[in-house]
């Protein structure tokens, strides 16, 4: 990897810039507030790019144009929809639990702001290297159905309750899949830090290197997570078609929004994990290989900046692709799909990785 | 091991639809420049191309010579749903044989109350009717919307049976 793309020559250059200036607990401080404000400014550009991007992408699907008015190519739409529910008046029902009907947009929203706190887009573009960073993820995103499930129980209404209720049946037993689809790939990384498990794929992803359980793994990890945020064939707690909005039908203006964006952002934070445990994260393609080392050694020079999004929107497309191509299923159907089809496949396909990394049969 | 050889056909099965439809709908968002087929209507509408089947609004049909093919059989005023026409019949006497013989007078069309169905074009037994491809129908008042479909001085085609 090329040192003049690290990002931590950036940040440490600050950092020193600033140690210069005041106490090393202000400069704690000022950070903190630098990097908390970007951390927004982040969500709020990716919240209106994906739904931009959801929406256009679903258009072409359906052979249509998709918005094109505002902005060149619809480029402003979101911004738009944005600023409109931002002067919406906010208004709580009658008969709601006040505190909790308020609570939960921010419960929801905080799942991904912890997420994406772990989460290294480029080298050094990691706000906090921890060394349990898979653990905290799948901690923290076990989080985000209590605030679908508190919005959906506060609104005090049918369409809500229902809508809560079949999302946490559906997100508990998916958590099961999407954990051990995790871990299996944690039996080759050998480490629970995101950055450890990134540097791990140094001379091959492990999609490449993991071969055919790998391939599995990240099937089901695909399939469990779309379930994981709503999405896709999986959006029973929204459910337009039988439950008008599911657990956000009484929210409006910018607490819809907040459902609204994290959903999206969820999927940003689904699809970087994705990335990182299969395909290297911000690392280059390399190729295991003696006889590929050129070839290593061109891949070098994009930038991991580049490789990380790009790859992390290659998967964003993969969950658009599942969206606007499968139909949804049921109730009863989905649970189905994860008892007696995704965990057990899972736990062969655990035992099978086991094999193989006690065999060493991996590149 | 019937059910196992099932569980397993069924996750291929299942896998294998699922790819068919990833193909489908693959194909279309990586040929969207040719396949997409949203008409962007004001903007193009020098260009604009209706299709052949679009219902525009019903009209009778007539040859160069002024001449339909109605004979006044009121059988598109039983089949439309909405009572959007009224035929006014009147009888001539034919010459030769000395009968009376039944013309339209007028074919009165509302087309303020026409959903456009076909219902009328198919139940005509003389092939008579049609749609056509017209569009920018709006007009400013209510009774411009009731046309008369037969043109003023046209008269029935020989060969159209009773």
């Amino acid at each position: 990897m090329n040192a003049i793309y690290d990002f931590s020559i950036l940040t440490g250059g600050i950092h020193e810039r600033l140690s210069g200036l005041m106490s090393p607990t202000a400069v704690m401080i000022t950070e903190m507030v630098i990097i908390g404000t970007l951390l927004i400014v982040f969500v709020a550009l990716m919240g209106l790019v994906l739904v931009l991007a959801e929406r256009k992408v679903a258009a072409f699907f359906q052979l249509r144009l998709g918005p094109n008015r505002v902005g060149p190519w619809g480029s402003l739409q979101t911004l738009a929809d944005f600023l409109k529910l931002l002067t919406k008046e906010l208004i709580t029902t009658k008969s709601a639990d006040k505190f909790l009907y308020n609570l939960a947009p921010f419960i929801v929203m905080l799942t991904p702001f912890l997420a994406l706190g772990v989460i290294p887009f480029a080298p050094g573009l990691q706000i906090m290297d921890m060394n349990i960073g898979v653990f905290f993820i799948t901690a923290v995103s076990s989080m985000g159905v209590l605030g679908i499930l508190i919005g959906g129980w506060a609104s005090n209404n049918k369409y809500s309750l229902i809508g809560g209720m079949r999302s946490a049946a559906m997100v508990v037993s998916y958590e099961l899949s999407v954990t051990l689809a995790i871990m299996t790939m944690v039996i080759m990384t050998e480490s629970l830090s995101l950055s450890e498990i990134i540097a791990s794929q140094s001379d091959g992803w492990w999609i490449i290197k993991g071969h055919i359980p790998a391939l599995i793994a990240f099937l089901l990890y695909l399939t469990a997570s779309t379930a994981e945020t709503n999405r896709g064939p999986f959006d029973l707690a929204e459910a337009e078609s039988e439950l008008t909005a599911g657990f956000h039908t009484e929210y409006g203006g910018i607490k819809f929004a907040f459902f609204f964006l994290s959903e999206f952002v969820n999927m940003l934070v689904v699809a970087s994990i994705a990335t990182i445990l299969f395909f290297g994260g911000w690392m280059p393609f390399h190729l295991p290989f003696e006889w590929a080392v050129g070839f290593n050694h061109i891949m070098d020079f994009i930038p991991g900046i580049v490789w990380g999004f790009g790859k992390v929107t290659f998967v964003i497309f993969l969950m658009m692709w599942f969206r606007w191509t499968f139909p949804r299923l049921r109730i009863d159907q989905i649970l189905n799909l994860e008892w007696k089809y995704l965990l057990p496949m899972n736990l062969v396909n655990f035992l099978l990785m086991a094999l193989i990394a006690l065999s060493g049969f991996y590149l | 091991m019937s059910t196992i050889i099932a569980y397993f056909k069924g996750i291929g099965q299942g896998l294998n639809t699922l790819w068919t439809g990833m193909k489908v709908t693959g194909y279309y968002f990586f040929h969207a420049r040719k396949e997409i087929i949203t008409m962007q209507y004001p903007d193009n509408r020098d260009t604009l191309k209706i299709p052949e089947r679009f219902r525009g609004r019903v009209v009778m049909l007539h040859d160069q010579n002024n001449e339909h093919a109605c004979n006044g059989c009121t059988m598109c005023e039983m089949a439309c749903p909405n009572g959007s026409i009224k035929i006014i019949t009147d009888k001539i006497l034919n010459p030769e044989t000395g009968k009376a013989v039944r013309i339209i007078d007028k074919h009165i069309y509302h087309f303020s109350m026409c959903t456009l169905c076909n219902l009328c074009v198919q139940a005509c037994p003389s092939n008579a009717l049609a749609m056509d491809n017209s569009y920018e129908n709006s007009v400013y008042d209510r009774s411009e919307l009731t046309f008369v479909l037969n043109q003023p001085g046209s008269k029935i085609r020989d060969n159209v049976k009773d």
